[in-house]
């Protein structure tokens, strides 16, 4: 070997060992896993063709979850995009205290989904009359609510969608910022010369600046709807398991494949396929959708 | 105008910071008996999450900055085709590789073992993106300089590249560790035994469980979110540097 490919390697190869055992052997295997009949094992003699795929493409309950979570992302997406653009623009603008403001909506990225699950499900949320939440409502004379403990209507999603956006607003709006003080300021001194409006050189200097962050923080946001888990597990599992209702995918296939009730590891594997498949077509078409309307 | 910014700025820091008061207040009642009740280990899990995040920050930053700087430093013929295939795993969500990770980290022998839960989030393609292009724009009279000093290119990494890049190996260091500390599925799925449960997986089978203990659940979910606080508090300046790097890549 040359030496500059032996001084590359010395430097590139611990890592490509590893992704190559760690993500790349794991694809290939779960590939391999998702044709055969593999309950209980992973090395599976009983090849069953595209069985598994059919089994999972036929399952009510993997459908209805995909779709729900098409539903979840369409609208936890837009939400938090708007949301978190709305507050770096408030802490863009203010001189005093904007250190301040940032760490305070950042703040929340400290902590677990576990832990946010826990003050939400327990404490805000808490379906006794003293819940936090059942409290502030009371002060304007509502009534107090279930919010996790009842099904009609479904107010456990306004449980789940607020908790992540709790937790995820500060993140998207630290990279809103980082964008906005990447625009130049003499842009706006010479839109003020001409005469344009606050609200033209939002529409004409802002977000063109701001759409490289915008599709980025539109596609972290999209992959990250459809992996929901933490929250959704501790906040609505309890000893008795996990509800019918509003199940995220990887919680289906969490139950599927490692569950008490018999692992079936090639169907799990079809089904981790299959939501792959998902949303790399959600993201592209994002993607197309979203370019073209510029 | 001015009036109404300052309005929604002060209701938005109150609503963020409730969840922070109400988790302290409920807490209140459990601290004295926190660290000693049986029902929650929680020392024994505060150690595992320690060793897990202090292993998987060091080890990715140490791997992944290594084959960042190969890749952008180092000329090899087939650089290209490495860094697609280092790449080209970025496509694939981790929801679709938990699965079948646990099942190559269940034939290794791995399953409620320490090593279960580092090695495997050891590979960050994203990391190893990030530094690829941290290097790039490195100055290389630095290191021409290093080199006529007669040091090898390795010699150069470790003594003149690695001592000018603290600032950005702090900020990939901040992310990583409070991605590794709060991390939920991965070690929920290899930490079976209570013995190697994370702090996470501790309070999330007290949440789940039969009538759970809520103030001692408070209360040691408080103590669980202080090293990550006090991290926010004294590095924030390398978080925030951290989240922008990452989060632009998504472009």
């Amino acid at each position: 070997m040359r030496r500059s490919a032996r001084t590359f390697w010395l430097f590139v190869g611990p890592f490509v060992a590893g992704l190559l055992v760690f993500t790349y052997v794991p694809i290939g295997w779960s590939t391999y896993l998702s044709f055969f009949d593999a309950h209980n094992t992973v090395a599976p003699t009983d090849f069953v063709g595209l069985a598994n795929y059919v089994d999972v493409l036929t399952d009510g309950e993997f459908l209805g979850s995909v779709s729900t979570f098409t539903v979840f992302a369409a609208f936890i997406i837009p939400t938090t995009t708007a949301l978190a653009l709305a507050l770096a623009l408030l802490v863009n603008r203010i001189r005093f205290a904007r250190t301040f403001f940032r760490s305070v909506f950042f703040l929340p990225f400290a902590c677990s989904y576990v832990v946010a699950s826990l003050v939400w499900k327990m404490s805000l949320f808490s379906g006794v009359d003293s819940g936090v939440v059942n409290t502030v409502f009371g002060w304007f004379g509502g009534e107090p609510q279930a919010w996790i403990g009842t099904v009609d209507p479904p107010l456990y999603w306004v449980v789940l969608v607020t908790v992540r956006l709790w937790l995820q607003l500060g993140f998207y709006m630290i990279l809103f910022i980082a964008a906005l003080q990447r625009i130049p300021g003499n842009l706006y001194e010479a839109a003020w010369i001409d005469g344009a409006s606050p609200r033209q050189a939002f529409r004409h200097i802002t977000l063109p600046g701001l759409r490289g962050t915008l599709i980025a923080v539109l596609t972290l946001n999209l992959i990250n709807a459809y992996q929901a888990f933490d929250e959704f597990y501790n906040i609505l599992g309890d000893s008795r398991g996990y509800p019918p209702f509003a199940r995220p995918p990887l919680v289906y296939l969490y139950y599927t494949s490692l569950g008490s009730g018999g692992q079936d590891l090639g169907r799990g594997s079809a089904g981790a396929v299959v939501l792959a498949l998902v949303i790399a077509l959600v993201t592209l078409l994002t993607g197309r959708v979203f370019r073209r309307s510029q | 105008m001015r009036a109404l910014r300052w309005f929604a700025l002060s209701v938005g820091a109150v609503v963020f910071l409730l969840p922070f008061a109400v988790l302290v207040r409920d807490g209140v009642g459990g601290w004295s008996e926190v660290f000693s009740d049986r029902e929650i280990p929680l020392v024994r899990s505060l150690l595992n999450s320690t060793v897990v995040a202090v292993g998987q920050t060091v080890g990715q930053v140490v791997l992944c900055a290594l084959a960042g700087y190969g890749l952008a430093r180092v000329p090899y013929r087939h650089a290209s085709v490495v860094l697609y295939a280092i790449v080209a795993t970025l496509m694939v969500p981790t929801a679709v590789t938990f699965l079948p990770s646990f099942v190559v980290v269940s034939s290794l022998g791995w399953l409620s073992d320490l090593r279960g839960l580092i090695v495997p989030g050891l590979f960050s393609a994203l990391n190893v993106f990030l530094f690829r292009q941290y290097f790039q724009d490195f100055p290389t009279p630095l290191e021409e300089a290093g080199r006529l000093d007669g040091l090898t290119v390795w010699g150069v990494y470790w003594r003149v590249v690695v001592p000018n890049s603290r600032g950005f190996v702090a900020a990939i260091a901040v992310i990583d560790f409070i991605g590794s500390w709060n991390q939920f599925l991965w070690p929920l799925i290899i930490a079976q035994d209570s013995s190697t449960w994370t702090v996470q997986v501790a309070l999330s089978s007290l949440l789940t469980a039969q009538n759970p203990r809520i103030t001692l659940l408070f209360a040691a979910a408080t103590v669980s979110i202080l090293p990550i606080v006090l991290i926010f508090v004294v590095l924030q300046r390398y978080l925030v540097r951290g989240v922008t790097e990452t989060g632009l890549t998504g472009q």
